[in-house]
């Protein structure tokens, strides 16, 4: 364990020093989640049909998911996929640690830094100034904080399975390419998931993306409570064991047919 | 060799160079349009909850969403060197853009075009084209003309963003990541009406950075309707020539920053 946490910290700390660009993030971010805000505004003041979410729920949703946007921008490890192309793998499969564990470590102390210096600054300001609600109750506040776990550790799967997949470099790049758009769209990050059409609902509370931000999200605003949040959070749990497996049984394939050049 | 024919020369030696990565090249286009293509589908979803959005449809929705996303991608294709422009910087090269006998920002301009852009080009034209579909549009000479007009002003105002990003460069070297709010978020926002939203946003978005002139101003135009923000047809039909001017201001701008270039040296 001790290594993985010495990882964590290292990676973790030197991730605190992108301050100016987290600064930037949070202005960028801002920016959209106020866009964002009119646009649904002006949504809800076009009709008096009664919606599944209120103005004021959507208005959380928005400030809370530009908050963690980081957790569902995911791509491959940008040091081991060059360590692929490089041959530099090598020694990364030298090292006496697990390599699944190592490669998840690296993917989830590469989001959890950036993550905390955006996430607080949005907190506050949209939190004060720009109506993000508190949350529904102390009781959704504590599921809220597990299943927010649970979102970094399906995110903290999937590019690990993304990073694995770059051992073969041309298909594993396509995946990594088509990830995010799918990512985006049925996370609710592009919209809250409960607006979109009700014949979809089944398939997006059955997908994985929909754990990255959607379920802490209906926690949080007390959408989910009790049965229903436990089963939101089971799902996630089932999704970051399936990541996990799948991502451990293709390593195994991966390191089995790795060819390292040397040079 | 003059200048269009030097530029057909880069451009042809940049694309050369891009379908060396065939596959990878397939894979970013086709990544860019899938990434489009749900975003403007999740808006038709939530089109399909309200009906309209301050009486705006969705048909006429995709309308501003078509416009805006083909000049963008266009641009992004087009001013990809300026977008990249403080890699130049940072690593030196810039010194010997300077001493080659051509103007500075054509170099630059010609360095890459980015052909891969084209997965949000063609999510774009698909989107007017079903737009075009649903609207009882005349499309007579002049109203065609007019649409090309607005890509075309579109284009240059995006172009004219990217330079002044490249040229904020020459005094901090690092890009300024928060000008993205005026890119990125230029598109975002004209993606809707102009008119859906706050006073105070609507006017930086039209006499500062004139998005407003891209799709909002000639789309009253081409659908024969009336502004509910005042703007006469005379004005509509005019807007798109406000991107060309905004990029020569730009462009007034690089040349300014130009002279306080001092190189990183390395």
């Amino acid at each position: 364990m001790k290594p993985y946490l010495a990882i964590f910290s290292s990676h973790f700390r030197a991730l605190l020093q992108y301050r100016a660009a987290a600064l930037a993030g949070v202005g960028t971010q801002l920016f959209f989640g106020i866009v964002r805000l009119m646009i649904f505004d002006a949504f809800y003041r076009s009709s008096t049909i009664v919606q599944p979410m209120t103005l004021d729920e959507v208005t959380t949703y928005i400030w809370l998911s530009q908050a963690f946007l980081l957790l569902t921008m995911l791509n491959p490890d940008a040091e081991v996929s060059a360590m692929i192309r490089t041959g530099n793998v090598a020694y990364e499969m030298t090292r006496p640690l697990d390599l699944y564990t190592l490669w998840f470590t690296r993917g989830f102390s590469g989001r959890a830094g950036p993550i905390l210096l955006r996430s607080i600054p949005i907190f506050v300001i949209a939190g004060l100034f720009l109506g993000l609600r508190m949350p529904a109750s102390v009781s959704a506040m504590l599921i809220f904080i597990v299943s927010l776990c649970g979102a970094f550790l399906v995110a903290s799967s999937i590019v690990a399975l993304l990073t694995i997949s770059m051992l073969w470099t041309i298909s594993g790049e396509g995946i990594a390419r088509m990830a995010p758009a799918a990512i985006f769209f049925f996370s609710g990050m592009v919209i809250p998931l409960p607006l979109f059409p009700d014949w979809m609902q089944g398939l997006l509370a059955l997908l994985p993306m929909r754990a990255l931000i959607d379920t802490p999200l209906r926690i949080y605003l007390g959408h989910l409570t009790g049965a229903d949040a436990f089963a939101a959070i089971a799902h996630q749990y089932f999704w970051v064991v399936a990541f996990i497996t799948a991502g451990r049984a293709v390593l195994a394939v991966g390191v089995r047919k790795l060819v390292v050049q040397g040079g | 060799m003059n200048m269009p024919r030097l530029y057909c020369r880069y451009v042809g030696i940049s694309l050369r160079g891009q379908m060396q990565y065939r596959l990878s090249f397939v894979m970013h286009a086709t990544g860019h349009f899938l990434i489009t293509a749900l975003e403007f589908l999740a808006f038709a979803a939530v089109f399909q909850r309200f009906g309209h959005i301050n009486g705006w449809t969705l048909p006429q929705m995709a309308l501003f969403y078509g416009i805006i996303s083909v000049a963008f991608a266009a641009t992004e294709a087009v001013a990809r060197g300026f977008d990249v422009f403080n890699r130049l910087i940072k690593a030196g090269d810039f010194d010997r853009v300077l001493v080659r006998p051509r103007p500075a920002a054509f170099q630059v301009l010609s360095q890459e075009f980015q052909l891969m852009r084209i997965g949000r080009f063609a999510q774009g034209v698909i989107v007017l084209a079903w737009a075009s579909s649903r609207l009882n549009i005349d499309w007579s000479v002049s109203s065609v003309l007019l649409l090309l007009a607005a890509i075309a002003g579109g284009i240059c105002l995006f172009a004219g963003l990217f330079v002044v990003q490249a040229a904020l460069c020459f005094w901090t070297t690092e890009s300024i990541e928060i000008l993205n709010c005026t890119t990125y978020g230029g598109v975002e926002t004209a993606q809707f009406p102009l008119s859906i939203y706050r006073p105070w946003f609507r006017m930086f978005f039209t006499f500062v950075i004139p998005l407003a002139t891209i799709n909002y101003l000639p789309i009253h135009a081409l659908l024969n309707i009336d502004d509910v923000l005042g703007s006469t047809r005379l004005i509509q039909w005019l807007s798109p020539l406000a991107g060309v001017v905004f990029l020569w201001v730009c462009l007034r701008f690089w040349s300014f920053g130009i002279r306080h270039y001092t190189s990183t040296g390395s």
